[in-house]
């Protein structure tokens, strides 16, 4: 990426960032619908604390993680109901016009969704922190889970591109929400995969790479600095950005096509 | 030709559809403003779209200032400025944000950016909304600020596709005084396309009717109502109930025309010099009359004897054009 991608990427970054800040709607729900849910799962399920082998002492420092994990998600509709918006309204013809670049618009786009997962992840972890979570990993693992929580954010909010290049319809992009809902309740979310009795259910969550990222993220809670679920974790965050990226790239690309 | 247009043989076509411009020939002289006129639907968009390197034509070519837009899209797109049917702004930004924006991705060295964008601001009369958010702007202010927008990098062209659709007559009338501007004083070349006759008439130096993808007569306002158009009468009836009686008449002198409510008007066949018979065959037949008069051709009537159709309350859905593109 040469500097004047670099600074192309800058600015259309600098106007999603002051877009979603713009937009309280865009906000509020990511911080409050994932703690209002903590709260509900982290009462209501702390006696499974007490199934033998749990690996937690609270349920609240098991559950935390889905917070992040949650964010990330409203992440990626956030990148797409934004991306579809600007087609929508013809903004992309009008950057088309210009001598942007389609990655440039498409990673500055993102960088919205990355500021509202940022806010988001600081409100999760210091919510947590007061009801009492305790972070395995220590002041650094807590800086890393925020770090970790924005690369979640940049996976899924490729995904979500995708579907906003490739529909140029926010409907379309929340229309996927609960589809990506399902993915994430069938991983290890809320139980950890050796204690899911369910062997079919143990399977899908043996091979759905949410698995992998809601572990990872959920290692420096409740484990410490254990390197073997953060490459998992990397792995898994990796292939979904790539996935994503190159997905949205190219739907881009077809969507801005130009001579 | 430095600033002009030449359009050789362009089409587009659609998968499963029609075509939507079926190979358009044309040339726009440097400075000059070309009117582009034609009912929703009949291709102007799409033409826009490819001159301006938004959608490669299926066949046929084109040179913009110059540039081929298909071998040279970012040359072309370097010394054009477009504003495209629907006004392409960021509700959620200001106006003066738009042009940071704008002047920034455009290349104007960073000492220039601010002074730009003020200037225009001023030209286009948003100072004072500058700061405000596009989405409270009025359909006026968002096509000013959209024009703004467009000539931030000084283009040698400027592509207005249906630029006051949806304007109060007002607004209209500062749009035009600008695009003639821009025109007379900056040597901008600008193909306009529009709808609106009285538009084409009062601002292109020529005009381009199209329908169906295809240009059906072109020059400029006054030689084509010369050669094509006909004169019109239209007669109010003194006696409401003479209504009938007067279209019998008048149906002998040509076929119907638009007329106001109480009126009824028929496009002369024989020309404005058919008037005295018109004025004789009524007094014989006893009707009085409490308004006659005689229009002079527009361009709807190059429109009609063109196409057997007329362009005002054509109701072809644009959506066609749309959905299409």
């Amino acid at each position: 990426m040469n500097r004047e991608t670099i600074g192309e990427v800058g600015l259309i970054a600098r106007r999603s960032v002051r877009r979603t800040f713009r937009q309280p709607a865009l906000i509020v729900p990511v911080i409050l619908f994932p703690l209002l849910l903590l709260a509900i799962n982290a009462s209501g399920l702390d006696v499974t604390k007490n199934i033998p082998n749990f690996p937690a002492d609270s349920y609240l420092d098991f559950a935390l993680v889905v917070t992040f994990m949650q964010g990330g998600l409203f992440a990626a509709t956030t990148a797409g109901t934004e991306l579809a918006n600007d087609i929508e309204t013809g903004f992309l013809n009008r950057l088309q016009l210009t001598p942007l670049k389609a990655p440039a618009i498409l990673v500055g786009q993102l960088a919205g969704a990355l500021a509202v997962a940022f806010i988001a992840s600081v409100v999760y972890l210091a919510i947590g922190l007061i009801a009492g979570a305790h972070i395995a990993a220590g002041v650094g693992g807590a800086l890393a889970l925020i770090g970790l929580a924005m690369l979640v954010a940049l996976a899924f909010g490729g995904l979500g591109a995708i579907i906003g290049a490739r529909t140029g319809s926010a409907e379309a992009v929340q229309g996927m929400f609960p589809l990506l809902f399902v993915f994430f309740f069938l991983s290890s979310m809320n139980l950890p995969r050796d204690l899911i009795a369910q062997q079919w259910f143990r399977t899908i969550a043996t091979w759905n790479p949410v698995s992998y990222l809601v572990e990872g993220l959920r290692s420096l809670v409740i484990t410490g600095w254990d390197g073997t679920a953060l490459w998992r974790f990397m792995v898994a965050a990796g292939a979904i950005s790539v996935i994503g990226f190159v997905g949205a790239s190219v739907s881009l690309r077809t969507r801005m096509e130009r001579t | 030709m430095s600033n002009g247009i030449e359009i050789q043989g362009l089409v587009r076509e659609f998968k499963n559809g029609p075509r939507a411009v079926d190979g358009i020939e044309l040339t726009v002289q440097p400075g000059e403003i070309y009117g582009f006129l034609g009912p929703n639907g009949a291709g102007k968009s799409t033409t826009v779209l490819m001159l301006t390197t938004l959608l490669p034509p299926t066949a046929g070519t084109a040179r913009v200032a110059g540039h081929d837009i298909v071998r040279e899209g970012p040359l072309v797109r370097g010394v054009i400025g477009a504003a495209l049917q629907e006004a392409a702004l960021d509700p959620l930004l200001t106006g003066r944000d738009h042009l940071r924006l704008q002047t920034t991705l455009q290349g104007l060295p960073k000492a220039q950016r601010k002074s730009r964008g003020a200037e225009l601001l001023r030209r286009v009369g948003l100072e004072d909304a500058a700061d405000r958010k596009v989405g409270g702007y009025s359909g006026g202010m968002k096509r000013r600020l959209d024009l703004a927008l467009a000539l931030v990098h000084s283009p040698r062209v400027l592509f207005l596709d249906e630029p006051t659709t949806g304007l109060d007559p007002s607004s209209r009338a500062d749009l035009w005084t600008e695009v003639a501007r821009l025109a007379r004083e900056d040597g901008v070349t600008v193909f306009l396309t529009t709808q609106y006759l009285e538009e084409a008439d009062q601002l292109a130096d020529r005009v381009g009717i199209i329908d169906h993808g295809r240009i059906v007569a072109e020059g400029s306002p006054q030689s084509l109502k010369e050669q094509i158009g006909r004169s019109s009468v239209e007669a109010i009836p003194a006696n409401p109930d003479d209504r009938e009686a007067i279209e019998i008449v008048l149906s002998q002198f040509g076929e119907p025309a638009a007329a106001s409510p109480k009126g009824v008007a028929v496009r002369l066949a024989g020309g404005s010099e058919s008037l005295g018979q018109v004025v004789r065959a009524l007094d014989g037949e006893g009707l009085e009359v409490s308004h006659l008069q005689l229009h002079a051709p527009s361009l709807d009537d190059v429109f009609l004897a063109a196409t057997g159709r007329s362009l005002e309350g054509d109701e072809e859905p644009e959506a066609q054009e749309e959905a299409a593109a």
